[in-house]
């Protein structure tokens, strides 16, 4: 991977519900704020990937993001990756510039979610013909599946699922921006939380809000002369292999194992060297098959990892110092943008309160579909 | 004009050209699944080419309709809306043992019995104008 940096980071507050905006403003003011927190001016992007957008632009969404913004990108493309859509724009950014195709990229994603929108797709796929006419529509009952089997086959209990999503809600109660700020929780009020489908209770289910991130890649040469200190893109890796989780190939690990490995072995670093771990977190399941697929813990081992661990800002290995999707909510695709965002606040040593003491190094993770699409990032604090 | 309130009737299947015998079966209640002629593997949910070798030689096989649960949900609160007055139902994963994993709900909600790996038969309803294969555990002295 050729050296690439991300230089500027910009994020709106996630809103549980948003009214009178459009997917294009809440993009545009999140781009805007990352822009400016790179030192650069519109007439220095020259690179632009978004996400897809089902319902407000369903074709050409890089050319209306561009035209919103008065962009002229020499780059345009979609990522669509799910949750792994934001880590996924990182290196392909980076690769981007590596090609000689651009020389700073604009990474942007956002949704608004307004009270009462039942959003249905309209799709034909396999997913439509084979799960839903049973009963099985969106993404939690595939995560329930995940979770029962890993109870199933490793005694993992609620409760020990439950000490991750505590913990991300601690950290959350140093971040203003987070939608759970304020808000406080226990174990024992995660287990009391209504099933939604067992053994997944609804404290344990990201909580869909509106909201937008964006981050401006360039090489590293140029992060240089620029206002913040690089966080540099070390390795990245990737790996899609589904998309039904009738067919996915394991029930126990995912595809992210390959994709964190490859990270891994680009940056020249492992498990052991992470400061601080940003992982992708629909669900509380989603955390623990990361830990393993990570090689935090054993695999099988993270319901007991994960109860004797401190994973606060505090610990040995911080979790998703910005809350997590679960406590800072997940603004559509950009809540998996949220992990990037934070690492990098992190990785600049600018993350106030909830800061994590000289951290150099992150995992970043990013998940879509069910446990299908995965991307991986180790992003790492330039040397002075 | 009125329009009346209805409970949201269940969303139907959506055959292709190429998944329609699949279903054509199921109005036979017959669960159809392909098997690809050159590398012998099964092949579901239906496709035009094999997944494993690309071959376009597949076959239309019937299946036993046995399989074992490699996991499953109670699910209270479904996605689609229409499902909500259903609710509480399990929905499955199934290992089907002519080879292939497919997902369905269970006919009722077992008091016990209900775990990973526990064998299951196939059972069909008629829901609208179709025939879905759904499933039941299979009890220890063979039947509910
Ligand atoms: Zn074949």
């Amino acid at each position: 991977m050729s050296p690439a940096a991300i230089v500027g980071i910009g994020e709106l507050a996630p809103q549980r519900y948003s009214s009178g905006a459009t997917t294009l403003s809440m993009i545009a003011r999140a781009a805007l704020e990352a822009t400016r927190d790179a030192g650069l001016a519109r007439e220095d992007i020259d690179g632009l990937l978004v996400g897809p957008q089902v319902g407000e632009t369903p074709q050409h969404v890089p050319a209306t993001v561009a035209e919103y913004l008065g962009l002229h990108p020499t780059m345009a493309n979609v990522v669509d990756l799910g949750g792994a859509s934001g880590a996924g724009m990182a290196w392909r950014a980076a690769a981007a510039i590596q090609a000689g195709m651009c020389q700073t990229v604009l990474c942007v994603l956002g949704n608004i979610n307004e009270r009462g929108r039942v959003p249905r797709s309209p799709n034909r796929n396999p997913i439509r013909e084979f799960d839903v006419p049973f009963g099985a529509s969106g993404a939690n009952t595939s995560y329930a599946f995940l979770a029962q089997r890993h109870l199933a086959e490793y005694g993992t209990t609620s409760a020990q699922l439950a000490t991750a999503v505590v913990a991300q809600r601690e950290n959350a109660q140093l971040n203003p921006k987070a939608v759970f700020h304020g808000t406080p929780l226990t174990v024992e009020e995660v287990l009391a939380s209504p099933f939604v489908v067992e053994p997944l209770r609804l404290l344990e289910i990201v909580m869909p809000c509106a909201g937008a991130a964006a981050f401006i890649v360039t090489s590293a040469e140029r992060a240089r002369d620029l206002r913040h200190r690089p966080v540099l893109l070390s390795g990245a890796g990737e790996k899609v292999t589904h998309r039904a989780m009738s067919q996915a190939p394991s029930l126990t690990s995912g595809p992210l194992k390959a994709a964190i490995d490859s990270a891994y072995r680009q940056s020249g670093t492992g498990a052991q060297d992470m400061d601080l771990l940003q992982l992708y977190d629909c669900y509380s399941i989603v955390i623990a098959l990361t830990l393993e697929d990570a090689g935090v813990c054993p695999v099988g081992e993270s319901g007991p990892w994960m109860a004797e661990n401190d994973l606060t800002w505090r610990g040995p290995k911080p979790l998703n110092t910005h809350g997590g999707q679960l406590s800072f909510g997940q603004a559509d695709l950009a809540g998996g943008m949220s992990h990037i965002v934070e690492a990098v606040h992190q990785l600049r040593h600018e993350a106030g309160e909830r800061q994590v003491a000289d951290a150099r190094t992150a995992l970043v993770t990013g998940n879509g579909a069910t446990l299908s699409e995965a991307t991986a990032l180790v992003l790492q604090r330039e040397d002075s | 004009m009125t329009r009346e309130q209805t409970t949201p009737s269940y969303p139907p299947p959506t055959p292709t050209a190429v998944s329609a015998p699949f279903w054509e079966a199921a109005q036979e209640r017959r669960l159809a699944y392909q098997r690809c002629a050159d590398c012998a593997q099964a092949v579901f949910p239906p496709r035009a080419h094999c997944p494993h070798c690309w071959s376009e030689s597949l076959t239309w096989q019937e299946s036993t309709g046995h399989g074992t649960i490699a996991s499953f949900t109670v699910a209270h609160r479904p996605g689609h809306p229409a499902f909500a007055e259903l609710a509480p139902f399990v929905l499955a994963l199934i290992d089907v043992q002519d080879g292939f994993r497919l997902l369905s709900r269970l006919t009722t909600n077992p008091e016990e019995g209900l775990a990973v790996s526990a064998p299951v038969r196939v059972v069909w309803e008629s829901s609208g104008d179709w025939t879905l294969p759904l499933f039941e555990l299979i009890t220890v002295d063979g039947g509910p």
